[in-house]
């Protein structure tokens, strides 16, 4: 048997049982590698259920920095999940590890000549170490962290503060963690020959990073971007998101000298009470947002077609999941690009924002607030489930004390005093975008009535054509103003005479090195543009035009963003071909990389033909 | 029918603490049918507002979609109104409130918006405690869509078309009252006297206030066979308590002398002075009003007036802790933390 050798580029997938406490224990190994210096991401790939249910985490160590999903069998595998015993064994790659418990035979079906099989009594020495039955199952999760440890040269100093940090404040916890990650240390470095082939090696490529889910980061965008007022339903993947921006909240929104609550969370009936909750809010002159995930984006797709046609801000945060309706709720997808940009019936369009990594999360969140109050419309931020709930490496948080929020246009009682006569949808400015005033602001001037129906720009209800038609015309022209106002497409010149270009958006950045390295290597020269705002930046089109090949990839089986550039940039469909990965897994370089060869080869081979 | 409001004011209109006349609590000409129960209610809320010197701007009407929903147009135009989606009226009044806790919040909804489409925006704006006046003005059908019946039509009750309502109605006294409103009363569009003191007390009153007016449609409900007739309501109203309000300021005298009376003390010091015309009606006991609400029904009548009231309980910001400047006001000092702090945040990530 050849056994697997790297240092610093393979993949560890941890199989657990969902509620045993493993995740913190995987946490912490992934954030231990982070802290020697390496690229690492963590996947976390969870059943829709709480308790008992098959759940694996997959780490991937990666020294050229690739951090999205590697996909492939992994070098080693932590098999802690006796109901899937057979499938992890399997899914080690040949010449690989299998980190098992051994305190129950393994059956002899299940053994491979290929790969080397580590067995370590983790359940007995927990037996008797411990009498407390939880503390038996959650020792477990320190004890192979600690073996896996002495297996792949971690610095254990490491482990040891990352332990004395994360029970800070239970200070008696601190000693039988410690005590727990010595007993698997030690029992790998007696029993098996350490370091494996496959281990690490103290870098120093991780810089100021931090390790950080995107819904976390959307929370804290929130709390920087001034909202005040959330409604919300509960729903997987978005529900952390809230659960997050309540906790920022309660340390960073209480104020010191009444000890009261300077922002308002209301968990609504149902999705569409929340969303309503944020506009009524919006309307009334708060930050506000709601966050939900594709069934909530169907619930909540009335009160969008209210705020983009009666022009009231807020700002709505979908994590994305797998559909359609129900779907798979806790696996990743970007299959709401559609429905959001074109959400409600009538004419109507939306503008979206899409992150790409946490960083971007807080960034694009605390702007989302700007730009609903200075567009005066929903500002939906699309991101998902691989973004929102994985921890991912991302550059840290900033925040410029320079910047003052643009509150938009919105008229006080001194403005309405100079004013002669109000006119709430009257375009005085040529970018479609009107004067709004709050309820309450003025005795006599500036109230108006906010309405679904037609209007005109005196806000009186009005069914004439001319009416509604140039109300139309200017919400379009609107729309083209928000064009100019959103984040530009990244753009990455890999070679001027490349004549491939890739787009694409959201999570999927973080398989992209690795397909443009792969591609390269084939000698397919790769330019990018990451799309990061709906309605598209003038930049979109002329990418596209100025390759021969484009690639639009995406994480949903329809290519909802090809179809969004083919509408809305009159591009034509021949120009852009699909790549297209919607299993709900995370996309990969390596499938990225071989779909464009392959459209590449079919299309050569068509010529040729 | 004229389409546009005379201007003319009466140099001698009487005025109130704020100077303002009735003309300033005034809206848009109505468009709704001739002789509709709403108007009434309109000119209600309108007298209300007026008697009570509210600033017209302080307050912010809100509601759904249907005849009843059009009606916040028709009063207080100085004043935001803010028409919805249908049955949501609630969820965009919940938003609003938080906001800014220091406007005067009236929600206009219909018994198709609240009892059918939105019952349950309506049954959590209720559980939660809002401070604010929701109206129902029911009427049993719906108009904007010629006539069909609504939940809140009685077993049995035909509409214009001849159609009999098939099942029991959802009685929305009972229903906020299961909800926890703290504050619940009904009354009849053609009965000002009793309508205008109800909504100045529930104006006045602390957290969620309904009033659930009976207010015929001429057009669609007025039949012999309606039970949300003109007539029908005159000749089968019973009272359960009768509300009088006495303003902070202004000490008035009420006239019911052959009742039981009581005065309750509301969160703003006004008195709502309160006339039991069933002498053994209780409106502080709400099993007692639900069970009251019930009977008077069996006996094919509608009870009216103060339901139900309690004045001390807690609204939403209460329960909450909310700032008392409201949220909307708060300045990006307040709110944001800033660099520093953000740094230390990054450090808790690494």
């Amino acid at each position: 048997m050849t056994q697997c050798q790297s240092i610093n580029e393979f993949v560890v997938r941890f199989a657990n049982t969902n509620g045993t406490g493993s995740a913190s224990a995987n946490n912490m190994f992934a954030k231990a590698i982070m802290r020697m210096g390496l690229p690492v991401s963590a996947k976390n790939i969870f059943p829709s259920n709480i308790q008992g249910m098959p759940t694996w985490f997959e780490v991937r160590i990666s020294e050229k920095g690739y951090l999205g999903r590697r996909g492939g069998a992994p070098e080693m595998v932590v098999a802690m999940n006796a109901q899937t015993l057979g499938e992890d064994i399997d899914s080690v790659r040949a010449g690989g590890y299998l980190l098992y418990d051994s305190s129950s035979m393994l059956p002899k079906r299940l053994e491979r000549e290929d790969i080397t099989f580590l067995g370590m009594p983790i359940s007995e020495i927990c037996r008797n170490e411990y009498s407390d039955q939880r503390q038996r199952q959650l020792f477990k999760n320190v004890i192979y962290v600690g073996a896996l440890a002495a297996l792949l040269g971690f610095d254990f100093q490491v482990l040891r503060q990352l332990v004395s940090e994360q029970f800070k404040g239970k200070d008696k916890l601190i000693r039988p963690n410690l005590y727990a990650l010595e007993l698997g240390f030690q029992f790998a470095a007696k029993q098996f020959s350490c370091p494996l082939a496959i281990h690490l090696e103290r870098r120093d490529l991780v810089g100021d990073k931090i390790m950080v889910d995107g819904n976390t980061a959307c929370a804290l965008g929130a709390v920087y971007g001034g909202a005040t007022v959330v409604g919300w339903y509960p729903i997987t993947p978005s529900t952390s998101v809230i659960e997050k921006f309540s906790s920022y909240c309660q340390r960073l929104r209480i104020d010191p000298a009444s000890g009261q609550k300077n922002y308002a969370i209301v968990q609504a009936e149902d999705e569409p009470a929340a969303i309503g909750i944020a506009m009524g809010a919006g309307w009334n002159g708060a930050r506000a947002f709601t966050a939900t995930s594709g069934p909530g984006i169907s619930l909540m797709t009335e009160f969008l077609g209210l705020a983009y046609f009666s022009e009231v801000p807020l700002v709505l945060i979908d994590v994305q999941r797998a559909g359609p309706s129900t779907g798979m709720p806790t696996r990743t997808q970007q299959s709401d690009m559609l429905t959001c940009a074109y959400a409600s019936h009538g004419d109507s369009k939306q503008v979206l924002l899409m992150p790409s990594s946490p960083y971007e999360c807080f960034e694009f969140s605390a702007l989302a607030f700007d730009l609903a109050d200075r567009l005066q419309t929903p500002i939906i931020l699309m991101t998902d489930l691989d973004t929102g709930m994985n921890f991912h490496m991302s550059r840290p948080f900033g925040w410029d004390d320079a910047h003052k929020y643009d509150l938009g246009k919105v008229l006080d009682a001194a403005d309405l005093d100079e004013v002669a006569a109000f006119a709430r949808y009257a375009d005085i400015d040529g970018d479609g975008i009107c004067y709004r005033t709050l309820p309450g602001t003025h005795p006599k001037k500036g109230a108006f009535f906010t309405r679904g129906t037609s209007k005109n720009e005196l806000a009186g209800y009005s069914e004439k054509a001319e009416d509604y038609t140039n109300n139309m015309q200017r919400l379009n022209h609107k729309f083209a103003t928000a064009a100019t106002l959103l984040p530009e497409p990244v753009i990455q010149v890999n070679a001027k005479s490349a004549s491939v270009g890739l787009v694409f958006y959201g999570s999927t950045l973080e398989a992209i090195p690795e397909a443009v390295a792969l591609l390269g290597e084939q000698g397919v020269k790769t330019n990018t543009m990451r799309v990061r705002g709906f309605p598209f930046a003038a930049q979109v089109l002329d990418f596209i035009d100025s390759h021969d090949r484009v690639f639009v990839i995406e994480q949903n089986r329809d290519g909802q963003l090809r179809t969004l550039l083919c509408n809305e940039l009159m591009i034509d469909p021949a120009a852009m071909t699909a790549i297209l990965h919607y299993d709900g897994l995370a996309i990969t370089g390596e499938f990225i990389a071989a779909s464009v060869q392959e459209s590449m080869a079919a299309q050569t081979n068509q010529v040729a033909g | 029918m004229s389409y546009r409001k005379p201007q003319f004011r009466h140099p001698r209109l009487e005025v109130n603490d704020l100077g303002l006349t009735h003309r300033d609590y005034e809206g848009a000409l109505s468009t709704l049918c001739a002789g509709c129960g709403h108007d009434a209610i309109t000119a209600a809320v309108t007298q209300a507002c007026a008697e009570l010197s509210l600033p017209p701007h302080r307050v912010a009407k809100i509601s759904g979609i249907g005849c009843s929903s059009k009606a916040p147009n028709y009063f207080l135009n100085h004043a935001h109104g803010f028409n919805t989606v249908h049955g949501r009226m609630p969820s965009v009044a919940t938003g609003a409130n938080m906001a800014n806790r220091d406007l005067i919040y009236l929600g206009m909804s219909g018994d198709g918006d609240s009892a059918s489409i939105g019952f349950g925006q309506f049954a959590h704006v209720v559980r939660r405690r809002l401070n604010m006046l929701y109206i129902v003005a029911n009427n049993g059908v719906y108009g904007l869509t010629k006539g069909q019946l609504a939940a809140t039509a009685e077993l049995g009750m035909k509409n214009k078309s001849g159609e009999a309502s098939l099942f029991t109605d959802i009685d929305l006294c009972v229903s906020a009252l299961q909800f926890g409103a703290t504050f619940v009363a009904r009354s009849f569009s053609g009965d000002k006297a009793q309508l205008v003191p109800l909504i100045k007390a529930a104006i006045s009153h602390k957290g969620f206030a309904f009033i659930d007016i009976i207010s015929p449609c001429v057009t669609f409900n007025n039949t012999p066979e309606s039970t949300r007739s003109y007539d029908y309501v005159h000749d089968h109203i019973v009272t359960a308590a009768v509300a009088d309000f006495v303003p902070v300021k202004q000490e008035i005298r009420c006239e019911n002398s052959d009742a039981d009376s009581e005065d309750i003390c509301l969160h703003d010091g006004s008195i709502l002075r309160l006339s039991r015309i069933q002498p053994d009606y209780d409106a502080h006991d709400r099993l007692h009003a639900m069970a009251r609400i019930e009977q008077v029904k069996a006996e094919g009548k509608i009870l009216t007036g103060l339901m139900y009231i309690d004045p001390e309980a807690d609204d939403y910001h209460e329960i909450n802790q909310t700032t008392d400047t409201p949220l909307n006001a708060l300045k990006q000092e307040t709110l944001c933390p800033g660099n520093h702090v953000l740094q230390t945040i990054n450090d808790s990530f690494r």
